[in-house]
């Protein structure tokens, strides 16, 4: 009963387990839903599904299950008609005489006929096969007994609840808001207990006064804080313009989500200097070799930008458009992820386009994949691997 | 017994339906959805409306799934111990019970709520499978095992900040109470102030989704807010009509109901110049 839904929605890659599958059937079985189909909907939704973002997908594969249902029953009617029901259907469209001398099976082909006579669109009334009439044939009618020839199903509200999909906005590849950007930051937190003694440790103390017969020896410690460092490297050339308003929400996402944080911003590439102020002057800059040497290899290096660039930008000495560079920005960022082992790139870019633009499918490489689009599952992606640390990278 | 919503609380039929699968089946229904959205007082009007006993037990970033279950007090021990008092002999003395012990021993069926699962740390919903799968734990220390009489409803909350285990997702029912349309919205605002002038609850509905629909805000107001904003404006007896001619200069009166934020705040006011100087 219902298997192939179950593995219809495993199909649309929606973590269903055989555990929530009986549980469900269960559900049904105690009669939690009866009868209506929107509590069907929503009993299954609430027992198979365990992620607002899997609702869209779900909302899909209903519907398109329960299209093909209602095929089936279809082809089941037309098997299994009771002989008695069709006669007293037929007393309402045909006279008396017309069913005396009709047999079942003539009786279905008048109605198919019935059906290609009708040359024009034919709605309401209470003889011909139409949309929205009292005949029992038809379309979207009101005659109870009636049974559908295709189409939607009239009556009730014309779109089901899983019709409308409302919850598209929840998807994990939609975009970002400031406030799922900073939930997706925050898995990257580690408590680590380190510096000044200044927390009473109950256990420590408990054994320790055991140890010395009942002697009270108070211990202490380190008190939890979140130990994770974040260095993060913002493009701000010309071609992210149209971004700004996503790195804004992330910046200041990542700004109260982490206390150790230093941001810095690069122009198109990451070159022999880096900018402290969101300004373009250039009287301000940071030596990149400044910034390598200033933090240690444990810091989580975070790149932003759209990668999107003439090809010679990253490969030549000189390939800047803004400065003569000495040497390529391919061998900065080289020495920069040698420096710093936890590095992703965020890429504003949708991930479908990468693979066509040559300077985005360079910096992947360069970056050895550890590209992620800026969207929550990207971010998600992204953090799960910095927290990781490179052990992780076997798996992409 | 079913539940079919209250007098007090809007339920849609997604969520009744999620509530009753969760009683029928004697398994935890866990419930996301934006702040605001009314998932604690959910729980609250469960057990208001069957007419059960209710337990909370509220989660922060240091609770530990052993909270919910019993503390052993050894430090109350150690002082009696040493002071020399007779309870001492007795460890069930210094056993303290949890909100999930109190509801596994209640008499009547309980409701119990776990709010905010997601502060604690990431381990806490594992710790938990099997007391909420079986309904029963073991204590060490008087070497007892405590199984719930009657199993008790159990209604999760989530504010989405940490991911949740898929062994223990796979034990619940889930429901997302998703931000209520204007409608459902007009409802609960009813509900809550039964005696609301019509045209100020019109007014002040639009008012406050055009406030969440202003791009770049920071922290969109939630239900609760908009709740909060109204009891305001029927405490300051705002009129209507000012309320109208204050949308289009769009920094709404008494906005600090709605705006927690002062960058969200100055946005206003720089469109309110705006929208003033295109009048002019």
């Amino acid at each position: 009963m219902f298997v192939d839904f179950f593995y219809q929605l495993r199909d649309a890659r929606i973590p269903v387990t055989i555990r929530e599958f009986l549980t469900f059937l269960e559900a049904l079985d105690k009669g939690v839903s009866q009868g209506s189909i929107d509590e069907f909907y929503y009993l299954s939704r609430a027992s198979l599904v365990k992620d607002e973002r899997f609702f869209d997908t779900f909302d899909l594969v209903f519907e398109n299950f329960f299209k093909g249902a209602m095929h089936k029953t279809a082809g089941l009617i037309e098997q299994y008609l009771p002989e008695e029901w069709l006669r007293g259907v037929a007393r309402e469209i045909f006279t008396e005489e017309e069913i005396e001398q009709m047999s079942l099976e003539e009786l279905m082909d008048e109605l198919a006929k019935r059906l290609q006579e009708q040359d024009s669109a034919h709605h309401g009334g209470s003889k011909w096969i139409g949309t929205g009439g009292t005949s029992p044939f038809g379309n979207a009618g009101q005659n109870p007994a009636g049974f559908r020839m295709g189409g939607e199903g009239g009556g009730k509200s014309a779109t089901k609840m899983w019709q409308k999909r409302e919850f598209r906005g929840l998807k994990g590849e939609t975009e970002l808001g400031t406030r799922n950007m900073k939930v997706a930051l925050r898995k990257l937190r580690k408590f680590i207990r380190e510096g000044a003694e200044d927390e009473f440790d109950l256990l420590e103390t408990i054994k320790s006064t055991a140890d010395h017969a009942g002697m009270l020896d108070i211990k202490m410690r380190a008190e939890r804080k979140n130990k994770v460092k974040v260095l993060t490297l913002f493009d701000i050339g010309g071609s992210m313009d149209s971004f700004i308003r996503l790195s804004e929400e992330l910046f200041s996402a990542t700004r109260t989500e982490f206390k150790h944080l230093e941001y810095f911003y690069f122009h198109n590439f990451l070159y022999e200097r880096v900018w402290r102020q969101n300004r373009r002057g250039y009287s301000e800059w940071t030596p990149t070799w400044e910034v390598m040497n200033t933090y240690s290899s444990d810091w989580k290096v975070i790149f932003v930008g759209d990668a999107t660039m003439s090809p010679f930008e990253i490969t030549e000495v000189g390939g800047s458009i803004e400065h003569w560079n000495e040497e390529p920005g391919e061998l900065w960022l080289r020495r920069f992820l040698a420096k710093f082992p936890d590095a992703v790139w965020l890429n504003p870019v949708p991930s479908q386009r990468w693979m066509q633009t040559p300077s985005v499918r360079m910096t992947y490489q360069l970056m050895e994949g550890r590209m992620f689009p800026l969207t929550i599952d990207g971010l998600d992606g992204a953090m799960r691997l910095l927290r990781q640390g490179r052990q992780a990278m076997a798996h992409l | 017994m079913k539940f079919t919503g209250t007098d007090n609380y809007v339920a849609t039929d997604d969520l009744m339906t999620a509530v009753n699968a969760a009683i029928t089946l004697q398994r935890p229904l866990l419930v996301k959805g934006e702040p605001g959205t009314g998932k604690t007082l959910l729980a609250m009007e469960v057990a208001d409306s069957l007419g059960m006993p209710f337990y909370e037990w509220h989660i922060k970033s240091t609770t530990k799934a052993n909270h919910g279950l019993y503390e052993y007090d050894a430090v109350s021990r150690l002082r009696d111990s040493q002071l020399g008092d007779d309870r001492v002999h007795d460890i069930n003395n210094y056993i303290k019970r949890g909100m999930l012990w109190e509801a596994f021993a209640s008499e009547k069926q309980a409701v119990l709520l776990i709010d905010e699962i997601d502060k604690a740390d990431i381990e806490f919903p594992n710790d938990l499978l099997r007391e909420l799968d079986r309904m029963e734990f073991y204590v060490y220390e008087t070497q007892e095992t405590v199984k719930a009489t009657n199993r008790p409803v159990v209604i999760i909350t989530s504010n989405n900040e940490k991911e949740l285990p898929d062994a223990f997702l796979r034990r619940c029912f889930f429901h997302y109470i998703r931000f209520p349309d204007e409608d459902t919205m007009a409802k609960i605002v009813e509900v809550h102030f039964p005696d609301i002038k019509k045209r100020l609850l019109k007014e002040a509905m639009e008012v406050f989704f055009q406030v969440r629909d202003v791009n770049g805000i920071k922290k969109k107001p939630s239900t609760s807010e908009l709740l909060d904003w109204i009891k305001l404006l029927l405490a300051e007896d705002i009129d209507p009509e000012a309320l109208r001619e204050d949308s289009t200069k769009a920094i709404p009166k008494l906005y600090g109901a709605l705006l927690k934020n002062e960058q969200d705040v100055h946005m206003f006011e720089r469109i309110a110049f705006m929208s003033r100087r295109q009048d002019a």
